[in-house]
């Protein structure tokens, strides 16, 4: 697999009118695997359709060598076709590489429509559309979500298969993801609100008020890097 | 590059067409005949008046039969993450909104213009009149299915989307109808040749305009 990196520069992600996180910064070079853990609605999606490059950050910068290939909660299957033509649209644009189908225990359910398979069928589904793409870089939002205890076994060991061969991962998860030499990024580390106890600096949130834009907010002491761990 | 492209017109096609829940080329198609149909109950056995306005009413009942695949056209694939994952792969949005926009007028314009020929003995337009209203289809008809891809773009993902999609089309839709409908008054060239440039602006602009906006939308 060819040489990869994903690197995040002072990240910052603002919805709305609260800033998520600031100031979050990792690096990953090839083999290397990432866990973005923290509770609910703190930005891990957010940060991966960051890093995927589908959302403008609102500072900071994303390095990226290699191509992504990207899981979220959304399949990207036409509901109405049978999976095995579902996922031919995507071997035809990406190429004839293997998607491990029938390790994934897909094999069976090919002339299943879609709309049909369960959330867990599904998710296999999306995962095979990923093995099939080949890129190295993998963005994983909730991966284990709606599979069963040998799904989870199985995710677990294709994402470390990956990072053998060379590959990336960045995995969004409040699960336990087992998966030896993994990182974790604890992204409660980067909230923007000084006490770290406020969700950012929500008008509403009772905080202090969000500085004017271009004051330069990020001059305020932030904790850059103690989230890996 | 052209087996990407065919791959994507291909699905397109096969969407748009069939379209499976949503309904497909035949909606609109029966939408027009059923407004050709009901035209001359209207307005009474007149021929004469019939014949005259006619032509006028086959292009408001096309205009208002475009309405109806709008919510069909961007809002599915957004909703699947289509759009996403061809954004991951370096297929452009602009790329893509062109190859729909291709896929939407051959599933629109066409069936449309063979429709046309038995609303217009529904309403008894002559034959040459059915041809200038067939040439006017063929410039207008684009245009129409360009304005459907922008406008369907900009209402993806907002409530009530598929009305707000109808109101908008309508003023925007207004040039091609004047001149489009025009050309049947005045009997000319001129006015087809005035459909056909409208339409041609359209579709330059459709490629960029709903790009943007379907990119807007991820934020």
């Amino acid at each position: 697999m060819q040489e990869c990196r994903i690197a995040a520069n002072n990240l910052a992600c603002r919805r709305g009118d609260r800033l998520l996180f600031a100031g979050l910064s990792f690096a990953l070079e090839s083999g290397q695997a990432l866990q973005l853990v923290g509770s609910n609605g703190i930005g891990k999606s957010s940060l991966i359709r960051i890093l995927a490059g589908l959302m403008p950050a609102y500072s900071g910068t994303v390095e990226l060598a290699g191509s992504l290939g990207l899981v979220d909660e959304r399949p990207a299957l036409d509901p109405h076709l049978p999976l095995g033509k579902a996922l031919a649209l995507w071997q035809r644009i990406d190429g004839a590489h293997d998607n491990q189908a029938a390790r994934l225990g897909l094999a069976e359910l090919m002339d299943v429509p879609v709309r049909y398979l369960s959330t867990g069928q599904k998710k296999r589904a999306a995962l095979a559309r990923l093995c099939g793409q080949a890129a190295p870089v993998w963005l994983l939002d909730e991966p284990l979500n709606g599979l069963d205890t040998r799904g989870t076994a199985l995710v677990m060991d294709m994402v470390a298969e990956h990072c053998r061969e060379g590959g990336i991962a960045v995995i969004a998860s409040h699960q336990r993801f087992d998966l030896a030499g993994m990182a974790k990024l604890e992204l409660s580390a980067f909230l923007p609100s000084p006490s770290g106890k406020g969700r950012g600096w929500g008008l509403d949130a009772g905080g202090e008020p969000p500085p004017a834009e271009g004051d330069g907010w990020h001059r305020r002491p932030l904790p850059t890097g103690e989230g890996l761990r | 590059m052209s087996g990407q492209f065919l791959t994507l017109l291909r699905r397109d096609c096969t969407q748009l067409f069939l379209g499976g829940r949503r309904g497909g080329a035949l909606l609109p198609v029966l939408f027009f005949l059923a407004v050709a149909m009901l035209y001359p109950f209207a307005v009474g056995p007149d021929a004469p008046l019939l014949g005259k306005t006619g032509g006028g009413m086959i292009w408001v009942a096309a205009l208002l039969a475009a309405i109806l695949p709008l919510d069909r056209l961007i809002e599915p694939d957004l909703e699947l993450g289509m759009f996403d994952q061809w954004a991951l792969r370096g297929i452009s949005e602009e790329w893509l909104v062109t190859v729909r926009m291709l896929a939407h007028w051959l599933s629109f314009g066409p069936p449309l213009m063979l429709a046309a020929i038995p609303a217009s003995a529904l309403v008894g337009i002559d034959a040459e009149k059915l041809w200038l209203v067939e040439l006017g289809l063929l410039a207008g008809t684009p245009g129409l299915a360009a304005l459907g891809v922008m406008i369907a773009s900009i209402t993806a993902g907002l409530r009530g989307g598929a009305a707000l999609g109808g109101l908008l089309l309508i003023p925007l839709a207004v040039p091609l109808i004047v001149f489009g409908a025009g050309s049947l008054a005045t009997g000319g060239t001129s006015g087809l040749a005035l459909t056909g440039s409208f339409s041609l602006v359209l579709l330059a602009i459709t490629p960029f305009a709903a790009g943007a906006a379907i990119r807007e939308g991820r934020r």
